[in-house]
Formats: structure tokens, sequence, C-alpha cells
């Protein structure tokens, strides 16, 4: 350690750094998660009008990347239902 | 009333100057990004969005020329051409000024589109200059963007609110609606490399990392950003070779695609900078 580090105050801004990170991967999350509770209402509205759906058979999942965001959508549909529609 | 040479169906780039949280350089950047591309020749207007409290005009020095404003042209008082100011030193760059109403429906979204559409036929840049926070006005003013410039200070809250734009620009733009998607751009504002060397400032690095947008610039503090403003002319303008000044202009070099490498302002100290910047690293 340098004499100058023991008398300089410590640094603040890797501080900063950290505090950033882990309160915006935070509000990321939390902030995207009523577009998610949207767009999982609607598309299993679309898709109830033509197959017969449970409600926890579309998951809905954003995430942000480096270059994109990434919009995951999952819809399991029943065997017996695909079939009555076809 | 102004003249206009515009051809028809050119392709005019319409850039916001954004950053959710206020008092991080929108106003000087849109006003020095405008006066840099339009002294390359390019005609540029600069649109003040902040209806309420606009101060493009100041910035800009052309605050007592105001006769017509934005919100005049979209209520039908005013036709575009009226209420554009073409600057006195170039003749090739323009504002379209905020009104001072405190009505905060005065700006209408069909009227936006109308003006942008407009504008679009006369001009090879338009630069719209964002209020802060995320309301409407803030809204409206990314609405048309093809290319977002998130203006930036090494500083918390301003990353925190740049990251609630940023998401913003993905979701509640025409390009977002269209499946497009708007090109966004960091300038990072007020940048002190000497107090970053000690670890008192948020890097360039820092920032990027988490941002994670693409560099557009690094603009110094610096005492000449205010003397423009004192003086009523954009940084560019006023001091074309004072350090901001020369970030600006590679700034708005990347803007036309051209590749700049990126140069931290500042940064290369004499042995006075060398000695103290590295101290306590």
């Amino acid at each position: 350690m340098s004499i100058f580090r023991f008398f300089a105050k410590r640094q603040s801004a890797p501080l900063a750094r950290e505090r950033l990170q882990v309160l915006l991967a935070h509000e990321r999350l939390s902030l995207s998660s009523d577009l998610v509770g949207i767009l999982r209402e609607e598309i299993l509205a679309v898709i109830a009008k033509h197959v017969q759906l449970d409600n926890d058979c579309v998951k809905v999942k954003i995430e942000r990347d480096e270059r994109v965001s990434l919009l995951e959508i999952d819809v399991e549909i029943p065997l017996d239902a695909a079939r009555k529609a076809a | 009333m102004t003249k206009f040479t515009g051809e028809e169906g050119k392709m005019a780039k319409v850039i916001v100057v954004t950053s959710g949280k206020g008092g991080v350089g929108k106003t000087t950047s849109t006003a020095a990004l405008g006066a840099a591309l339009a002294q390359k020749n390019q005609k540029t207007v600069v649109v003040d969005f902040d209806v309420g409290l606009r101060n493009l005009d100041l910035v800009m020095g052309a605050e007592r020329r105001v006769v017509y404003d934005i919100v005049n042209v979209i209520q039908g008082d005013a036709k575009l051409p009226q209420a554009l100011i073409r600057d006195k030193r170039l003749e090739t760059l323009f504002l379209l000024p905020a009104s001072q109403t405190r009505d905060k429906d005065a700006l209408t979204q069909d009227g936006v589109d109308q003006v942008i559409n407009e504008l679009k036929r006369y001009f090879d840049w338009i630069i719209c200059d964002s209020p802060a926070g995320i309301e409407r006005g803030a809204t409206l003013a990314m609405r048309h963007a093809d290319i977002a410039v998130v203006v930036t200070n090494p500083e918390v809250s301003s990353v925190r609110d740049s990251d609630r734009i940023i998401g913003m620009l993905d979701a509640k733009t025409l390009k977002a609606e269209n499946g497009e998607r708007v090109e966004k751009h960091l300038l990072l504002t007020r940048y002190d490399a000497l107090r970053a060397e000690r670890g008192d400032m948020l890097k360039v690095d820092d920032v990027l990392e988490i941002l994670s947008i693409p560099l557009l610039g690094i603009i110094p503090e610096s005492t000449d950003v205010l003397r423009a403003s004192n003086i009523g002319a954009p940084v560019t303008l006023a001091d074309t070779r004072s350090a901001p000044s020369m970030a600006y202009f590679d700034a708005a070099r990347r803007l036309e695609g051209e590749v700049v490498p990126i140069s931290i302002p500042g940064q290369k100290q004499g042995l006075f900078g060398k000695i103290f910047g590295r101290r306590a690293a």
C-alpha cells in the first residue's frame, strides 16, 4: 500500500458502480413486469378465442441483454384442445 | 417569412436528445450538435419540446426573435415556415421554439406527427430537445426518432434515469411499434478525467458497461459551456477550438456515420496531471 493511499479517502466510484448494478438489475425486472402482465393477458385472450386454455398456459418473459431485448412467449396448448380446433 | 429550398423526398434523420434527468446537458447538446451539423452545410433544425419551460431559444441566442412556436403551428395559428427561426450566424441552422403555455395538452400526438413530417421535407437533420422526466412531452419528443442521443452525467441518479429512458426508447417510439429499433447512443457529459482517474467519478467504461449502449462522445466538464450559453451561442459556434466543441464536432461526425476514434478529453495530462492524477489510483 502506498503511503498516499493511507492518507487518501477511500475511492467512491467503485461503490457507485456496484450500487447501480444491483439497483438496475432489480429495476429492469420490476419495471418491465407490468408489460409482461399485459402481454400475457392479451395473448391469452386472443388464443382463447380459438382454443380452450388454462390461465397458466401462457408464459411471458422479457430479458434485456447487451445487444437485444428478448421477449420469450411460451404457450402450452393441451392436446385435446388443439385437436378440437383442427 | 423564411424561404425553403429543400427538395422533397430526401432522407431526413430525426434525432432525439433525451436523458430522463434534468440539468445534464440536453439543451446544450442539442444546440451544439445542431450547430456542428449545420456548419457542414447540412440543413438542420433544432426543435424544443419543453413546452412551458422553453430554453433552447435562449441557449441559441434567439429568444428575442420568437414570434410563433410549435404549439401555434399545431393549433393552426401559424404556418410552420412562420415559426421557424433562421440562425443569424449559420444559414443552414433553424430553430423551432416551444411555447410557454402551461397547458400540458397543447402538444398533441397528431400535431407532432404533422410537424415532424413537414420538417422532414425541408431538412437533413431534425434534432428534438426532450424535456426532462418521462411524461408526455418526453415520449412525444422521442416518438419519431431514428436515433436517440442519451445524455448522461457520470453520476448515479443520471445513470439510473438514462436506464429508464433506454427502456422507453425500446417501447414507446414509432420505430418500436413497427418492430424496428431506434439507434441509441450514449453522450457522456460533464466528464472529468482527473476525478475519474482518482476513483471519485464513474469512469467511461463503468457507465458503458452499466447502460450497454454504444458511445457517441465524451464531453469534458468545462467553463466554455457556461460561457457559450451566457452569450447565447451553441458551444460549437462560440469557440470552435475549445475542448467541449471539439468533442461535439467528433460526436456530430459519428452521427453522420463516420468512424472517429474516441479520445477521453483531458486524460492526456502533463507531468502535473500524471503525478496528481495517479496518486490515489
